[in-house]
């Protein structure tokens, strides 16, 4: 029955959705009361919690019986992963998505009061709109609730590699993300309805970008950081669709974050800003196709449908092509917006958003390509990390530069020379940071030495901002912008240590030997077997020291094998040091007798994710720094002087 | 500038960096795209050795060796019609078995014969490689 009642639950929340789309829109004319505009979304929110709730309980109960927990759960899972499961899928991740929709879609017709009645009616009737073409999509595509008969005696099983904390909790992180984009599209939606582009509407929407990027970047560096340590190959960023599929909203979101402070505080980038969040959704649908359709064959595409998938691209087509036309027709009706000089804040603000587009545009070009050059010519090709780095990299050594030179200067118009008095003690630092990275490390190649001297650089321009401040009364949107730059900087810098002074050995050993990597001597000690809930391994027992001296670090990597479904999976084990990880994989046992054993050495490593935490926190203190009440004006407005 | 020079003057950067980044994108894929061969393709048109390309196709059940030293492996790469020896120093990905399908990433030293740097094994347990199943790589018509 429960299954049943799911069912139920998602119809009754897809003709609340309809509701609210018909009464949103007509909400332009006569706006309804905001009380039943608000108590329509929130019965859709209660009525699609209560599917996804039973969705979860007949995943944890393992009701066989259910055609979606046969195909993709198995009795034998731990808790954790029978309920993780639920979404760990197709059809159950497209429930949590339109799930999140729906909450947020209620969060806006509640407590949204910034906006303008006929604006905020239209925002909440294309928020409508959106839910419905997803509640669609799973009622009549992929309906989660399906049932079995007769039900089947065991489960299929849920793919190991996903059996993972990391990757229980990182889908959800990243649909939080992606459907803040949809939320900022619906205000954009709404605002060009209304004929109200303008610093309210930014300032209304400006937190829901700003959550949805925090929870975007956060998402992102969890999943870079699951690929690291599950997938045993020391790497953490493979350029993969499915990787790309989450950095291009990211990097929309980032170019939308910018420009609407640039129009909710000076008034200007009103036409640009309003396109950005149009394409800021796209590339959320465009991710979702991606990663849903099954057209790419990635690490986690784990969806194959070309039919859905097609349904995904009409949704896109329909969704992104209607906003696109709506922009078209409307956006000669918005007024231009304030003015600037090229030398200002907003100036840089606008490198920074042409940048960030480039880089979108370099990323979308070798995601798509390969599937556009089998559409046309029923080619198979692949682009790699090669193409990526020759394109990305130089556009974002640039990004790097505005990102310093940005924050540092005043809005509407700088004085070159001011600016340029302020740059000193950054430059003097990347000079000295050249300099060093020469007497210290002779050897580097040109890339990593470049990263870890715009790191430099980067970081001390990113702290600027607060010289001559006094901190306790700096407003902690500040904050947030100083810890988010800083953050690029940290992870810039682990990026570059990573790449620059890893070392690496990979030996076929036997118990009792010795091998050395970096400044680690690691011994050998024992292969045992062992056995989990639902796998066996075996598990190697590694002694580290360093220098050959000190007590030993204890690591345990290990060879799983699962039954249901049957598949060997690394576990690699890690000792997280201050300065670095050592990193050991168990490999296959030769025919011989010795093991293969593969261990890193990574300097600073962990700058990478730390960064990639300082950067949401840095969004987090944004947020609310925003969200508390004003009781006087922001100081960014009455024009700012960074050094004083 | 006017207002109406200024929106103007930004949508023209705008196309700007999103042409410069359509050039970039295009220069770089004739450059460094790496396509997929597979062993007939890469046999038949020469691939130049010391050229980084990727080889797909499925391991050869039986091929599978093992050198003296422990850690380099050898086999070789089907695709039904031809064959290329692949050398390979590391650790495999959990899903290499011989019969499942596999994507070399690395150079020819000679005409059939492969050193891999990187070897990439798909991660679904439903998963088959449509390359190797269809039998047929096309390699790449860009350049």
């Amino acid at each position: 029955m429960i299954a049943e009642a799911g069912l139920i639950a998602l119809w009754i929340a897809a003709s609340f959705a309809a509701l609210q789309t018909v009464l949103g829109f007509a909400g332009l004319r006569a706006p309804a009361p905001p009380r039943l505009l608000g108590g329509i979304s929130l019965i859709q929110a209660v009525a699609t919690l209560a599917a996804f709730a039973a969705l979860l309980l007949l995943f944890a109960r393992t009701d066989l019986s259910v055609r979606l927990v046969a195909a993709e759960s198995a009795s034998t899972l731990p808790l954790l992963y029978r309920v993780a499961g639920a979404w760990g899928n197709h059809e159950g991740s497209m429930l949590l998505w339109v799930t999140i929709l729906a909450v947020s879609g209620a969060a806006v017709a509640l407590f949204e009061r910034r906006l303008a009645a006929a604006t905020l009616a239209a925002t909440i009737g294309a928020q409508g709109l959106i839910a419905l073409g997803f509640f669609g999509f799973l009622l009549f595509a992929s309906n989660p609730f399906a049932r079995l008969d007769p039900a089947a005696p065991a489960g299929l099983g849920f793919n190991p590699l996903l059996q993972d904390p990391g990757l229980a909790f990182h889908p959800p992180t990243l649909y939080v993300g992606y459907v803040g984009l949809s939320v900022a599209f619906s205000f954009a939606v709404g605002a060009l309805l209304a004929r109200d582009v303008g610093p309210a509407f930014a300032r209304a929407m400006r937190p829901w970008v700003l959550g949805a990027w925090t929870f975007l970047t956060l998402g992102i560096t969890a999943g870079s950081y699951w690929a690291y340590y599950e997938l045993g190959w020391g790497g953490w960023w493979f350029w993969d669709p499915t990787e790309n599929a989450s950095l291009m909203p990211w990097l929309a979101a980032t170019a939308l974050l910018h420009s609407v402070t640039v129009l909710a505080t000076r008034d200007g980038l009103r036409a640009w800003t309003v396109m950005l969040a149009v394409v800021a959704f796209s590339m959320s649908m465009v991710g979702t196709f991606l990663v849903r359709s099954g057209i790419l064959t990635s690490v986690h595409a784990f969806a194959l449908d070309p039919r859905r998938g097609g349904v995904i691209l009409l949704l896109l087509a329909f969704y992104v092509g209607g906003a696109l036309a709506l922009f078209a027709t409307r956006i000669a009706t918005v007024q231009a917006g304030a003015q600037f000089r090229p030398v200002s804040r907003e100036g840089a603000l606008v490198a920074n958003n042409l940048l960030l587009s480039a880089l979108l545009g370099v990323v979308l070009i070798g995601t798509l390509y390969p599937l556009a050059a089998e559409a046309l010519t029923g080619e198979k090709l692949s682009v790699g990390p090669p193409y990526f780095n020759a394109t990305a990299g130089p556009l974002a050594l640039l990004l790097v530069a505005t990102m310093a030179a940005g924050p540092l200067m005043r809005w509407r118009r700088e004085e070159a020379r001011a600016l340029a008095r302020r740059l000193v003690v950054p430059g003097l630092v990347l000079a000295a940071a050249l300099l060093a990275s020469f007497w210290a490390a002779p050897d580097l190649s040109i890339l990593p030495r470049l990263g870890l001297t715009l790191a430099a650089g980067l970081a001390v321009a990113s702290v600027a901002p607060l010289a001559g401040r006094r901190l306790r009364r700096t407003p902690l949107f500040t904050w947030g912008m100083v810890l988010a730059h800083l953050g690029c900087a940290v992870s810039l810098a682990g990026m570059a240590s990573e790449s620059g002074f890893s070392a690496e050995t990979l030996a076929a050993a036997r118990p009792g030997e010795t091998l050395h990597v970096g400044p680690f001597a690691v011994r050998f000690d024992a292969v045992d077997p062992v056995a989990g809930p639902n796998w066996t391994a075996v598990r190697a027992t590694l002694a580290a020291t360093r220098g050959g001296a000190g007590a030993a670090l204890r690591l345990a990597p290990e060879q799983r094998t699962f039954d249901t479904p049957p598949r060997q999976t690394s576990e690699s084990a890690i000792a997280t040091l201050w300065d670095g990880q050592l990193y050991t994989v168990l490999g296959e046992r030769v025919p011989d007798g010795r093991w293969q054993v593969r261990l890193w050495w990574k300097p600073f490593v962990t700058l990478i994710w730390a960064g990639g935490a300082l950067i949401a926190l840095g969004g987090v203190l944004a947020l609310i720094g925003r969200a508390r009440p004003r009781r006087r004006p922001a100081p960014e407005r009455e024009g700012f002087a960074p050094w004083r | 500038m006017k207002a109406k020079n200024q929106r103007l003057a930004l949508a023209l950067a705008a196309l700007a960096a999103l042409g410069g980044a359509t050039l970039l994108a295009m220069s770089a894929l004739r450059d460094q795209a790496s396509y997929f061969y597979s062993p007939s393709d890469a046999l038949r048109d020469h691939v130049v050795p010391g050229r980084v390309v990727r080889l797909g196709g499925v391991v050869k059940p039986g091929s599978l060796t093992h050198a003296a030293n422990g850690v380099e492996i050898g086999f070789r790469v089907t695709d039904g019609a031809a064959e290329v020896a692949v050398r390979y120093a590391g650790i495999v990905p959990d899903l290499f078995r011989p019969g499942s399908g596999v994507i070399a990433e690395g150079r020819f030293t000679a005409p059939g014969q492969f050193r891999a740097d990187t070897i990439l094994a798909k991660h679904d347990e439903r998963y088959r490689p449509p390359e190797p199943a269809r039998g047929m790589h096309k390699s790449d018509s860009l350049s």
